[in-house]
């Protein structure tokens, strides 16, 4: 094979390794994502088992037993609110009225989040932080 | 000086605006006072900069209200370590930072290449001035640092607890850099595409502010991870949040281009994908830049500003569009004049390394920009999490350990196979061998680890014997004991030998990452004072609750802190303590109750940190306060009803205080405690240190040479300017 | 008070941007372009040259690849130097630095 064909070749192998291994990747985000959701699109439709970054405003009045904190996220503007069970440390920035991402999954009528998924979104311009 | 400091921007605005048309009309003329004069407003927008700078940093320094950003970002409490650095802790003191940054290191180099690069460097200023221009424009237009309080408040809002960290306030300014610096290589690639001038001078000079800000935007990272690690009531440091892909990308594009200019310099080729990962370096930087500020991802660094984002979103798209049709356009200069010799050479080695950074960047790419991906996409917003992440980083840092190990081993143009396998065979004997070992001691639990742990070793192997080889031949060269060859050698081979530290660095760095992810002890607890917990191989018993006052600078009630000391223990070792804290910063709500106003403002902890060479036992507390409630409420009303002048108020409430934290100390109610067990975490910071210094050494510029003789033989002459030192 | 500051400033700018321009002059820019690329091509090839000869001497090349490595590449860098000379740039040119 002469040398200019052999680069071609050389050169088609390559992408088309690189199109499988893109495609692995696009493939593997849309099927291990996980979609966002508000509380009330939360109480209209969650399937059973199905994870969800669910992202709203920690109603007053939560309750922690143990190392479980038991809250209520309210949709930013209106009124759904579902209840959460989280277990583990509370994000140091963590407080009623303040927004906050966690990642969760059905279970009955509760929500329970995923350890360690818990972000809490400072007020203004500071910085936020995770557990 | 408000007024002042409104009007340096303004005139900063004006100079760039001129800058930019002197650079390009002289350019254009080829009048080099046009061009001289386009520097120099470089030159002035840096000191119109720094001016307003200073003045904002005078104003936060004295604590001057009259200043709404000072107002509303420090106090009179705030230590004055603190107060200085709280000037870029807000969005506007922040732009201006990043403005002070881009106008000092573009001065900088347009100063050390002003004999050089001329027909390049107007361009190159202009493109350095048009940033200017966007920022300044910021500046002037959106967000003025220069906002007026009126009527000026008697005290500060304060400095958000959690930014009170040395590191926290140095990863800013490094991090600054680090971006602005790659500003640099980009309008010099701009400024080179125009002029059809991308040959050996070009690389020439470009390369050394890229390693600048290779290393800038490197320490940025590091510090980073270091200040969620040992700040931050987490325990971790990383999380692949997109404010941190953000910084990483531009360095993985930047690492790459650091080598793939090497097979440019050599055989005249990859032209287009040189250009294009600098222009891509640049545009990595605006937009990691921009994604902090414009709270388009949901992050934990986002600032939440978005009237921002739509300037730098036209800006990034102008710099995409202007980079593709430069570079389309210029296809012709740009094609190869050579083609790779062997795919057995140090050149093919860079050439899949390229691959595999800009693999990891796309995969970085891809997974931070998912959730805007996904609504395009499908109209339902969805994100990705640490594991996906995983899954594709990891198998692609094995591939990028593995090169960095074969790369030093293998020569330049064309390699002789047998000598590589010869040269391979004892690194790779050490690599196995360290394999082997580790599995039979139990880690094969682990294979990504183990297979790093195993690459790791191969590594270091093989840079230790390129080294020993290079050492035994400067002494057969020119005799001289082994640590004045070793200096020798690295002082001539400076780009060779940094960059061997480097890949040492960095190998220590991943064992470190992979030890500490994958053999990680963690458990969440609820104690009580005497009881303890089993992590790991450690017994960590919770011996006594402490609770303190604090005092700020001036004497007023800072914080309340409660905390723990903890007892340490493992099989056969001695005993150590280690102390966690939370601290509890008072809210500045006017309706809040004047004792549980200091339950509702923002806590910070105060991790406590046993760093080891071998582990490290990381703890944060979360006391619970909500069994002091009704003491804090019973304070409330006590003090509600209360009709005290102002000095007697203050001193019952300090004293009220104190009974309260008294009671926690001598009846505390069971706290929760997170505890880590993490091996090898410190050998990340230590890697971290060894690849910035090989950066230094990569960097160091080389001494100047004695002028060479006149020869008539080209031969001759050859071989003596081979010889002579500058020739590094 | 603050005008005045600002009076000053906006003078110092102008002072600095504008002492350039009373020093008049074209400039021979494509010359110096040439020049500087063809010397940065020179300094490349000789760092090509040591490059190689290291790595024969840490034992990654043969001895028969090497030579030829290196007559070829000393081939080269003749060439350069020709070119220069041949531009005019230079006999005796001093090496740069980096």
């Amino acid at each position: 094979m002469d040398p200019s064909r052999k680069r071609k070749v050389r050169f088609v192998v390559a992408l088309g390794v690189a199109v499988l291994l893109a495609g692995a990747l696009v493939y593997t985000s849309f099927s291990a994502s996980s979609e966002a959701r508000t509380p009330s699109q939360l109480l209209t439709a969650a399937a059973p088992g199905e994870v969800y970054r669910l992202t709203g405003k920690v109603e007053p009045g939560y309750t922690r037993r143990g190392t479980t904190t038991y809250f209520r996220v309210r949709d930013r503007a209106g009124q759904g609110s579902v209840p959460v069970t989280y277990e583990g440390t509370l994000p140091d920035p963590f407080r009623e009225g303040r927004e906050v991402i966690v990642s969760v999954r059905r279970r009955g009528d509760a929500f329970v989040g995923e350890r360690g998924s818990l972000i809490t979104k400072c007020p203004s311009k500071f910085t936020e932080q995770k557990t | 000086m408000l007024i002042v400091g409104k009007a340096c921007l303004i005139l900063a605005l004006g100079t760039c605006l001129y800058g930019i048309a002197a650079s390009l009309y002289g350019a254009r003329s080829s009048r080099r006072e046009w061009v001289a004069s386009g520097r120099r407003a470089v030159y002035a927008l840096a000191g119109t900069a720094g001016l307003a700078f200073v003045i904002l940093q005078a104003a936060f320094l004295r604590s001057d209200f009259s200043f709404a950003l000072v107002a509303s970002h420090s106090s009179t409490t705030t230590p004055a370590f603190y107060r200085a650095t709280a000037v870029w802790s807000s969005q506007e003191g922040s732009l201006l930072l990043w403005l002070l940054l881009l106008s000092l290191w573009s001065s900088l180099i347009l100063f050390l290449t002003r004999r050089r690069l001329r027909e390049i460097a107007p361009y190159a200023t202009a493109v350095l001035l048009g940033f200017g221009a966007f920022f300044v424009s910021l500046l002037v237009f959106l967000e003025t640092p220069f906002a007026q309080a009126l009527p000026a408040p008697a005290e500060g809002v304060g400095l958000n607890p959690l930014l009170r960290h040395p590191s926290m306030m140095i990863h800013p300014p490094m991090l600054y850099s680090g971006y602005t610096l790659f500003a640099v290589p980009f309008a010099f690639a701009v400024g080179a595409l125009v002029t059809r001038r991308l040959d050996a001078d070009w690389i020439r000079s470009t390369r050394p502010f890229t390693l600048a800000a290779w290393f800038f935007l490197g320490v940025g990272v590091i510090l980073g991870a270091r200040w969620s690690y040992s700040e931050l009531g987490w325990g971790g440091y990383w999380a692949w949040d997109p404010v941190e892909n953000a910084s990483l990308m531009p360095w993985l594009t930047g690492t790459a281009f650091l080598h793939s200019v090497m097979i440019q310099e050599r055989r005249g080729m990859l032209k287009v994908w040189n250009v294009s990962l600098v222009l891509a370096t640049g545009v990595l930087a605006i937009l990691g830049t921009f994604l902090v500020r414009s709270g388009i991802l949901d992050s934990i660094h986002a600032f939440g500003a978005s009237t921002l984002g739509v300037p730098f979103l036209v800006l990034i798209v102008a710099m995409i569009a202007g980079s593709i049709a430069l570079v389309a356009s210029r296809a012709a200069e740009l094609r190869s004049e050579h083609r790779l010799d062997s795919l057995l050479s140090r050149e093919a080695v860079f050439l899949l390394n390229n691959l595999v950074l800009v693999g990891l960047c796309f995969v970085i790419f891809w997974g931070t920009f998912f959730p805007l991906i996904s609504e395009a996409v499908t109209g339902q917003e969805a994100s990705v999490g640490p594991p996906w992440f995983d899954q594709y980083t990891v198998p692609l840092a094995l591939a990028l350990v593995l090169l960095s190990g074969i790369g030093p081993v293998i020569a330049w143009r064309r390699a002789t196979a047998a000598n590589l396998r010869r040269n391979l065979l004892k690194p790779a004997a050490a690599g196995v061998l360290v394999l082997v070992v580790l599995a039979a001691l139990g880690l094969g639990s682990e294979p990504g680890a183990l297979l790093m742990f195993g690459l790791a070793a191969f590594v270091l192997a093989a840079l230790g014997q390129e080294l020993w080889r290079g050492v035994r031949a400067r002494r057969a060269m020119s005799g001289g004991g082994v640590p004045s060859a070793l200096v020798a050698l690295v002082r001539r081979n400076r780009r060779r030998y940094g960059g061997y530290l480097v890949h040492a660095g960095v190998a220590v760095l991943f064992v470190g990452v992979a030890a500490s992810s994958s053999f990680q002890d963690e458990r969440e607890v609820l104690l009580s004072p005497g009881e303890s917990a089993r992590v790991g191989a450690y017994d960590i018993t919770y011996v006594r609750p402490t609770a303190d006052l604090r005092a700020a600078s001036n004497g007023r009630l800072e914080r309340i802190d409660f905390g723990a000391v903890l007892d340490v223990r493992r099989d056969g070792e001695p005993a150590t303590t280690m102390r966690t804290v939370k601290s509890y910063f008072p809210s500045a709500a006017p309706l809040a109750g004047p004792v549980s106003r200091f339950f509702d403002g923002e806590a910070t902890s105060e991790v406590g940190l046993q760093a080891g060479w071998r582990r490290d036992v990381w703890t944060a507390i979360a006391p619970d306060t909500a069994a002091l409630l009704p003491r804090v409420r019973e304070g409330d009303r006590v003090f509600g009803e209360a009709d005290l002048a102002p000095a007697a108020r203050d001193a019952l409430l300090g004293q009220a205080l104190a009974g309260l934290v008294r009671s926690y100390a001598s009846d505390p109610p069971p706290a929760t405690f997170r505890l880590i067990v993490s091996p090898m975490v410190t050998w990340i910071w230590i890697g971290a240190l060894i690849a910035f210094a090989g950066g230094l050494i990569a960097l160091w510029p080389a001494p100047r040479g004695t002028p060479s003789r006149v020869s008539a033989t080209y031969a001759a002459r050859v071989g003596r300017d081979v010889r002579t030192p500058a020739q590094v | 008070m603050d005008l005045v500051v600002i009076l000053v400033v906006l003078t110092a700018i102008v002072l600095l941007v504008c002492a350039p321009l009373r020093r008049r002059g074209a400039w021979a820019l494509e010359e110096d372009a040439e020049r500087a690329q063809l010397e940065a091509a020179r300094d490349a090839k000789y760092r090509e040259i040591r490059d190689a000869e290291l790595d024969h001497r840490t034992g990654k090349l043969s001895d028969a690849d090497w030579r030829a490595q290196d007559r070829a590449l000393r081939a080269e860098a003749v060439d350069v130097l020709r070119r220069l000379d041949a531009a005019g740039f230079g006999q005796g040119s001093d090496p740069s630095p980096q």
